[in-house]
């Protein structure tokens, strides 16, 4: 009869650790400095790059919220992105609005569409949820081409102007725009920590490890994970309107399915499932394009050599390895 | 074809039953028209070789499959169109033939997000884990019962596979199920732990009903009211222990290897 794996002692086993290592308190640290650096770098960097680097974190933020704490790997997450973007470049255009409103009206489009598309594939898994986001993100993008109107086909929405925030601040002055874009990406961080450390995220970090247990402990999953989904594409979506606003662009570039690669680059480089690893990818990949801008389209292949480099050495990523080596999660 | 030795009991004194249950997978039939009882209060074996089909069965019964054809009744309701979540959330809960935790939470944290269900507010995106912490004392009590105190900050993947076992079955408790479907809940444990969880069992199904899957026959000879043996996806017999271990059929489906305790 079966009984094939062994007898193991349970008295064997030894009760570690004793006291609850509260990961949270290391992360409010990290955070801390995180801010105090980030306060000071358009000092010794330039405020356009530094928040350039800020939008795209906070994407792959959000997309390794659903990836790294939902188990679901998106293949469509410039759809959230790009169509934030575009709304929050055409109302601040077009409309009579502030910049914190096509923000959030941006944020508020992909927040939607984050429900309508999580409602069509979240009953998929694995590869299948895969190719569902892409074919979605690939409808997104053909409805972009085919309405010049409002996303002026291929030359995008250009001349987007910053406008005064809350009708006072101008952000044509880099630094008062700095100081939006910062308080942005820590708002969204601060969010997407509180979810990950909510009692929902633990549902849904139960349900990432294991989707039959936590169903037969009567848990109706899947609308655990459409809510995580439209949690991750409502931030997704708040990165995308806040870069139309800092590059006055909104542009095919972002709902192509190159811009979902993004963030699944940057997460894997940083560190899956952790908090800090794919703001760790974002500033790794954005700093080595900027550098190696001269290498023209051997830009890609360096990118893809690391990429696979990173895949093979450090599948934690840099974050995961270092949260490893002290254990800590971070 | 199936015997039904219990078509006596009052009606109200079944709580999970299964009537003709078959089910299909290309071409063969791992359950082929199981019809079973499984009476209140009472600890229910269910034994039977390799590939019986018992593990399909308690797919079926939990919805965790589609019957191709068959009704399953619970507490006299027709639960044979529901999905796995509401059929546990009636309190009919299964544990898995293999291990089923949650590998990266902690002890703690894996007892918590159990009990945290029955709590049902567990869409609070906004709310810190502290939360949680309201279901600490329980947690306490359940490793407790199940001999695992001491490692509440351990992440389930590092547990030995004997502590594994006791951690599903704690959080199987944790939901407070009014029947219990345990899929081997022994495998793997060491002499002293299966007496332990044996007596856990017996003190569990004071209040509740248990169907188990269990090969360890001293086990089933010591628990069980009743037994039901599955071979290739029928019942080939159902009784007290003492009947069925005579049973000439069930002796040969074991194939030598006897029923003996
Ligand atoms: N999803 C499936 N698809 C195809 N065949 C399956 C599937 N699940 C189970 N089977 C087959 O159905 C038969 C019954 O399997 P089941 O797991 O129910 O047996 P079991 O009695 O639990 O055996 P064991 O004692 O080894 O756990 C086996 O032959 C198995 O290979
Ligand atoms: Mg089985």
């Amino acid at each position: 009869m079966t009984d094939t794996s062994a007898p193991i002692g349970l008295t064997a086993a030894r009760a570690t650790p004793a006291a609850e290592r509260d990961p949270k308190q290391l992360q409010r640290w990290i955070f801390v400095g995180l801010f105090l650096f980030l306060c000071a770098a358009p000092w010794f960097a330039y405020p356009i790059f530094v928040m350039k680097i800020l939008c795209f974190a906070l994407f792959a933020s959000a997309f390794n919220l659903l990836f790294g704490y939902v188990g679901l790997l998106s293949f469509g997450h410039a759809a959230y992105f790009g169509m934030a973007s575009y709304v929050a470049a055409y109302t601040a255009k077009f409309w009579p609005v502030t910049p914190e409103i096509a923000i959030l009206l941006g944020t508020a489009t992909a927040t939607l569409m984050g429900l309508v598309f999580g409602a069509i594939a979240i009953r998929r898994q694995g590869i299948y949820f895969a190719m569902i986001t892409l074919a979605l993100a690939q409808l997104v993008y053909f409805f972009a081409i085919q309405t010049p109107k409002f996303t002026h086909g291929e030359d995008g929405l250009q001349g987007v102007p910053r406008g005064y925030l809350f009708g006072i601040f101008d952000l044509a002055n880099d630094m008062t725009l700095y100081a939006m874009v910062l308080a942005i990406f820590m708002g969204g961080m601060l969010l997407i920590h509180r979810v990950i450390h909510s009692p929902f995220g633990q549902i849904l970090q139960a349900i990432r490890d294991n989707e039959p247990r936590a169903i037969s402990l009567g848990y109706r999953t899947q609308r655990y994970k459409l809510l995580g989904l439209v949690l991750s594409a409502g931030i997704a979506g708040l990165a995308g309107a806040t870069k139309a606003i800092v590059f006055q662009v909104a542009t095919l570039v972002d709902v192509h399915w190159s811009m979902s690669g993004e963030p699944i680059l940057m997460t894997l480089v940083g560190g899956m499932g952790t908090i800090f690893g794919p703001m760790v990818g974002a500033a790794v990949i954005g700093v080595m394009q900027n550098y190696m801008q001269g290498l023209g389209s051997w830009l890609t292949v360096t990118q893809g050599l690391i990429f696979i480099f990173c895949v093979l050495a450090f599948r934690a990523g840099i974050v995961g390895t270092i949260g490893r080596l002290i254990r800590r999660d971070i | 074809m199936s015997p039904e030795p219990v078509s006596d009991v009052p009606a109200d004194d079944i709580v999970l039953s299964g009537t003709d249950l078959v089910k299909g997978f290309k071409g063969f039939y791992a359950v082929d028209g199981v019809s079973l009882q499984v009476r209140r209060g009472s600890i229910h074996a269910l034994i039977g070789p390799n590939g019986a089909g018992k593990t399909t069965l308690f797919n079926l019964l939990t919805k965790f499959l589609t019957p191709t054809s068959g009704q399953i009744r619970f507490d006299g309701r027709d639960i044979t169109g529901l999905k796995p979540a509401e059929v546990a959330r009636l309190g009919v809960v299964r544990s898995f033939q293999i291990s089923a935790v949650f590998d990266r939470l902690t002890v703690l944290q894996n007892l918590r997000v159990a009990l945290q269900r029955k709590a049902g507010d567990g869409f609070r995106f906004w709310e810190t884990e502290n939360r949680m912490r309201r279901f600490d004392d329980e947690a306490e009590a359940l490793m407790e019962e199940v001999g695992l105190e001491g490692f509440a900050h351990t992440p389930a993947a590092a547990l030995p596979y004997g502590r594994k076992r006791a951690l599903e079955l704690a959080s199987t408790l944790a939901v407070d199920p009014k029947v219990l479907l345990l899929d081997e809940p022994m495998a793997g444990m060491a002499h002293e732990d299966i007496d332990r969880i044996a007596d856990l069992i017996r003190h569990v199904a004071q209040s509740r009903t248990v169907l188990m899957v269990e090969h360890n026959l001293s086990v089933v000879a010591s628990l069980s009211d009743r037994i039901t043996v599955l071979a290739r996806g029928k019942v080939l017999a159902e009784g007290d222990y003492a009947s069925v271990s005579q049973d000439p059929q069930v002796v040969g489906a074991y194939m030598g290897e006897g029923l003996h305790a």
